[in-house]
């Protein structure tokens, strides 16, 4: 055997890929799914309080920036422990999947708030005054006038938010989620050997390529124009 | 609710296990911050360079490690490379995985200052005699770094949070010495103490952040 069929017998094993490609592929569907929840949930709940900071009453606004830094400055892996390992104290005991979902919405909450915030805030005041002298009352400015420019300004950074915050999925393997890192690892120690490691690497990359890609040309469609 | 999640017994107890983690994690980030600033550099100065053999392959490079889930990276490091012989240790992989996945994002940013640099200062720099290398050293960089100052930082931020992946490979931070306390001691007092230390470490910076990006977004409005 060279070392070149050394190579391949070990990282790419047609027995062992043969026998675990549809773990790989079940976890690429659990991936999936807790992706697609998380950025729906996370860029909703952040939008929502980005919404409810600009009716401006004080505690409120003051409760979501606390908010807002704590699930900025807490690594995401550190909420998902927190939540897994510290809600069984009192008797709730979300699985794993559960866990990182709520921990990856909070983080991408807190992002999106702050970008969504921004964004408002970015929009200049006489559209406000003007939107208002026609008539339109508060909550018909905020989303017929000032959102929709608002939200032009936020998806560049939104975009790149939610791709490195989806990416964190994986973290879901430490709390035992059998997203596509979890199967592989259970499959190479199964197995002995690191070609599903290999094979959960191409599905990442399969399906988190075309996204960069994607967030790159959102990039320079939406730049700023100054 | 106070005895369970933050027990004082415990909190004694476990204080100095905490602490031994607290200064791993400034170590570890300490060592991956330069390190993926030096691997940014490096390829933030490669994407000037417009020949095409050079320009495609550093965007393959840099888009696949930012489509790499880390922890991906780290465990294919850790727990892949060992089949081939080549054993790296905890602190190794944690480097080297940080150094590509951090690199690509720190490039990707310092790309961009560069970018914002008006081409009369390379030029300007050039005709009073300063080779390449001097001008994107001295000239360029250095206004490229403060146009690009709240992104850099923020993905400062990032980095040092991402040292809690390190936990998953044995490394002795924060995140994995409050996790050995946890389960010596049948209690979240030592995750929820940990979540508290990594706040307090990391709120004043968060702070600072959002202020910069509420303006730099406010200018561009």
């Amino acid at each position: 055997m060279t070392n070149w069929e050394r190579f391949l017998d070990t990282f790419f094993n047609g027995k062992v890929l043969a026998r675990y490609w549809p773990d790989i592929a079940y976890g690429a569907l659990i991936t999936i799914e807790l992706a697609l929840l998380v950025v729906v949930t996370g860029i909703g709940a952040g939008l929502a309080l980005a919404l409810l900071r600009s009716v401006g009453i004080r505690p409120v606004n003051w409760a979501i920036v606390f908010v807002v830094d704590l699930f900025r400055a807490l690594p995401p892996l550190v909420i998902i422990v927190l939540i897994y390992f510290g809600l069984p104290s009192i008797d709730v005991s979300p699985s794993g999947f559960v866990s990182t979902w709520l921990a990856l919405a909070f983080v991408l909450m807190a992002f999106s708030e702050e970008i969504f915030w921004a964004g408002i805030t970015a929009v200049a005041k006489g559209q406000w005054e003007a939107a208002r002298s026609t008539g339109l009352t508060f909550g018909q400015t905020l989303i017929n006038v000032v959102l929709p420019q608002a939200i032009r300004l936020t998806i560049p950074p939104l975009t790149n938010r939610t791709i490195a915050i989806t990416k964190g999925t994986a973290l879901g393997s430490v709390v035992a989620v059998t997203e596509i890192l979890g199967q592989a690892s259970s499959a190479v120690s199964n197995s002995y050997n690191p070609s599903p490691l290999m094979l959960g690497a191409a599905a990442y990359i399969i399906m988190f390529l075309p996204v960069v890609v994607l967030g790159r040309w959102v990039e320079t469609r939406f730049a700023w124009k100054r | 609710m106070i005895e369970t999640f933050l027990n004082p017994a415990i909190i004694a107890a476990a204080w100095p296990i905490l602490l031994a983690g607290l200064w791993n994690t400034i170590l570890l980030s300490l060592v991956v911050v330069p390190l993926g600033l030096a691997g940014g550099t490096v390829l933030a100065l490669l994407a000037g360079v417009r020949h095409p053999l050079v320009r495609w392959p550093l965007m393959a490079w840099v888009d696949f490690f930012r489509a790499f889930p880390p922890l991906v990276l780290l465990i294919f490091l850790y727990a892949g490379l060992p089949f081939a012989g080549i054993e790296l240790g905890g602190f190794g992989c944690v480097a080297i995985a940080f150094f590509l996945n951090t690199g690509a994002y720190y490039g990707e940013i310092l790309r961009a200052g560069i970018e914002s640099v008006p081409a009369g200062q390379s030029e300007a720099a050039r005709s009073t005699g300063l080779s390449r290398l001097q001008t994107e050293l001295y000239i360029v960089l250095p206004q490229a770094v403060r146009n690009v100052l709240p992104d850099l930082m923020s993905n400062t931020l990032e980095v040092v949070k991402l040292t809690s992946l390190g936990s998953v490979v044995a490394m002795p931070e924060l995140l994995f010495q409050a996790r050995q306390a946890q389960s010596l001691t049948y209690n979240p007092t030592p995750i929820v103490l940990a979540a508290i230390v990594y706040f307090l470490l990391l709120w004043p910076l968060v702070r600072l952040l959002s202020r910069l990006e509420n303006r730099s977004l406010a200018t561009r409005g």
